[in-house]
């Protein structure tokens, strides 16, 4: 049996198998597989400029929740709730309904603020972050 | 605005946690949920006022176990950070092993997911230049193929052997495996990295090995031998718990302690005990207090009395709500915006790393997911501008 399995040829393989040239085309690869081509946000049949659900692939409570809570925030949002529809598919369905008799309600725009104050808000904690703890690091030294 | 509305707008953000229930759970920090003279202030964002509420404090910052609070921010928001940190920020481990040899007494895969649960800690600027990769089941699209740039090869070869004179110290009685043989025990620290020569051409200095070298990973006697090579790749704790850079990433709300009548004498003491060492200290009642008409403190000068001094360190077992003479005098809570995280890295990342990484890959998904907004719906139109604006405050606040 030992010596069957000595010898197996893709043992060696994966990383020293690959000429450069064979490795960059790999590497063009790799970059195109992370953007991914597949459309990530379809809007469920029934919308409206003012009511709309969206169906997010590949997004669960993360993105989920924290959209809801900032969504919310806006004061044309009448109601922003989302959901995982099941367990065992990968969707998170986002309901945003606004105001019809407010200025700047269409649903789109109201998702798009929605995403660029969560991107602002992150931002503001890695800032607040990496202040506190250099401080921290000064007063105290790092352990 | 008086005394008496402050104090009330204050407990709006107190999760109240009594007896048997728990009140005022969920965040009401929203436009319309008020009545306009029952409004603090505005409760739509405003990205000057989430940075001038906002405020971090570290209470402990060693490499691999840091706690820090988060305070004036939304649960959802912290938790968004939490469920990232376990399960979506980037990791190296053992994915690919192949065994060429196997004679020990561990299974082929008992031995794969043992080496694959491995804590790897390497170069950190190597680790950083590996790309992600991704996995599909063979004969489906989409996956990535091995190469150098996102696989890296580790081996164990060992094999056990008796030690010189062992047969003889084992004739004599000797039974410590360690005496008898070499090998006998196969720890993490003898997966040696093979570096390609193309990484070794990148970075002159990387190395990778595990986080503790004193992992045990097999035993074995005289004749055995284990033969392998692995490769490891980057994945995240959603596909695998190995993947995970974080051992625990939790956070809690600060507990609030609130003494609404006085605890005096041996119930001090007695309130004491029902909390963790160091929350509730004693002080003796001063002359002004026992003066205060209406205080519960008259005639009580001198007496020793209960005190708050560090809710930081309470669990909220609610112990002091068990016994009678506390009732009333009490008031438990949470603090709703205050998170106090502690961040436990396996080794690979510092702990304020995968804490910083979370942060970048929230915002990454939503700068995503503007995109796939546009390609749904085209880009803004007349509001171009206003959008270019914002984010252009948001590159402000790079700097």
């Amino acid at each position: 049996m030992a010596s069957e399995n000595q010898d197996m040829p893709d043992a060696g393989g994966p990383v020293q198998g690959l000429t450069d040239a064979r490795a960059r085309q790999e590497e063009e690869r790799q970059d195109a597989i992370l953007v991914d081509d597949e459309q990530k946000i379809h809007v469920l049949p029934g919308s409206t400029d003012t009511s709309a659900s969206f169906e997010f692939l590949h997004e669960d409570h993360t993105l989920g929740n924290a959209l809801r809570y900032i969504i919310t925030k806006n004061p044309v949002v009448e109601l922003c709730a989302y959901s995982i529809p099941h367990p065992s598919e990968p969707k998170m369905h986002l309901r945003i309904q606004t105001f019809a008799d407010m200025e700047d309600n269409n649903v789109y725009d109201v998702l798009r603020k929605g995403l660029m104050d969560l991107q602002d808000l992150c931002d503001v904690v890695t800032e607040n972050f990496t202040t506190a703890r250099d401080k921290f690091v000064q007063e105290n030294g790092s352990t | 605005m008086s005394a008496r509305t402050d104090e009330a707008f204050a407990r709006r953000k107190i999760i109240g946690v009594n007896e048997e229930t728990v009140t005022n759970v969920s965040s009401k920090d929203f436009p319309h949920h008020y009545t306009t003279s029952d409004q603090v202030e505005d409760p739509s964002w405003f990205l000057r006022k989430f940075q001038e509420g906002l405020e971090i404090t570290f209470h402990e910052h060693k490499p691999f176990d840091t706690s820090f609070s988060l305070i004036g921010i939304d649960a959802s928001i912290a938790n968004a950070f939490r469920r990232i940190m376990i399960a979506e920020v980037p990791t190296l481990a053992l994915e690919q092993v192949y065994i060429k040899n196997n004679t020990s007494i561990i299974h082929d895969e008992i031995l794969a997911q043992r080496l694959g649960l491995v804590p790897l800690a390497g170069d950190p600027a190597f680790l950083e230049d590996l790309k992600p990769f991704k996995y599909v089941e063979p004969g489906q699209e989409g996956g990535s193929a091995p190469y150098w740039g996102n696989s890296i090869a580790l081996e164990l070869k060992v094999e056990c052997m008796w030690q010189e004179k062992g047969k003889e110290r084992a004739r004599q009685g000797e039974t410590d495996p360690k005496q008898l043989y070499n090998n006998s025990s196969i720890y993490a620290h003898q997966l040696e990295f093979v570096p390609s020569k193309e990484q070794t051409d990148r970075f002159p200095a990387c190395f990778i090995k595990p986080v503790n070298p004193e992992i045990l990973i097999a035993k074995m006697r005289p004749g055995q031998k284990i033969d392998i090579l692995a490769f490891a790749v980057k994945g995240i704790g959603e596909d695998h718990a190995k993947f995970s850079p974080v051992a625990t990433a939790t956070y809690r709300m600060l507990p609030v302690i609130e003494i609404t009548r006085p605890i005096l004498g041996a119930d001090a003491d007695k309130f004491a005990r029902c909390f963790n060492r160091g929350v509730i200290t004693k002080s003796r009642v001063t002359e002004e207090e026992a003066s205060r008409e209406g205080s519960g403190y008259e005639g009580h000068e001198g007496e020793m009395k209960a005190v708050v001094s560090d809710p930081f360190k309470d669990t909220v077992s609610r112990e002091c709500l068990r016994h009678p003479e506390f009732k009333g005098k009490v008031r438990l809570g949470r603090a709703m915006d205050h998170f106090i995280f502690k961040v436990e890295s396996t080794g690979q990342f510092t702990s304020d790393e995968v804490f910083l990484e979370s942060v970048r890959i929230l915002k990454q998904k939503a700068k995503k997911m503007v995109v796939h907004l546009d390609n749904l719906v085209g880009p803004p139109k007349e509001k171009t501008g206003d959008v270019a604006q914002e984010q252009g405050s948001a590159m402000d606040t790079d700097g």
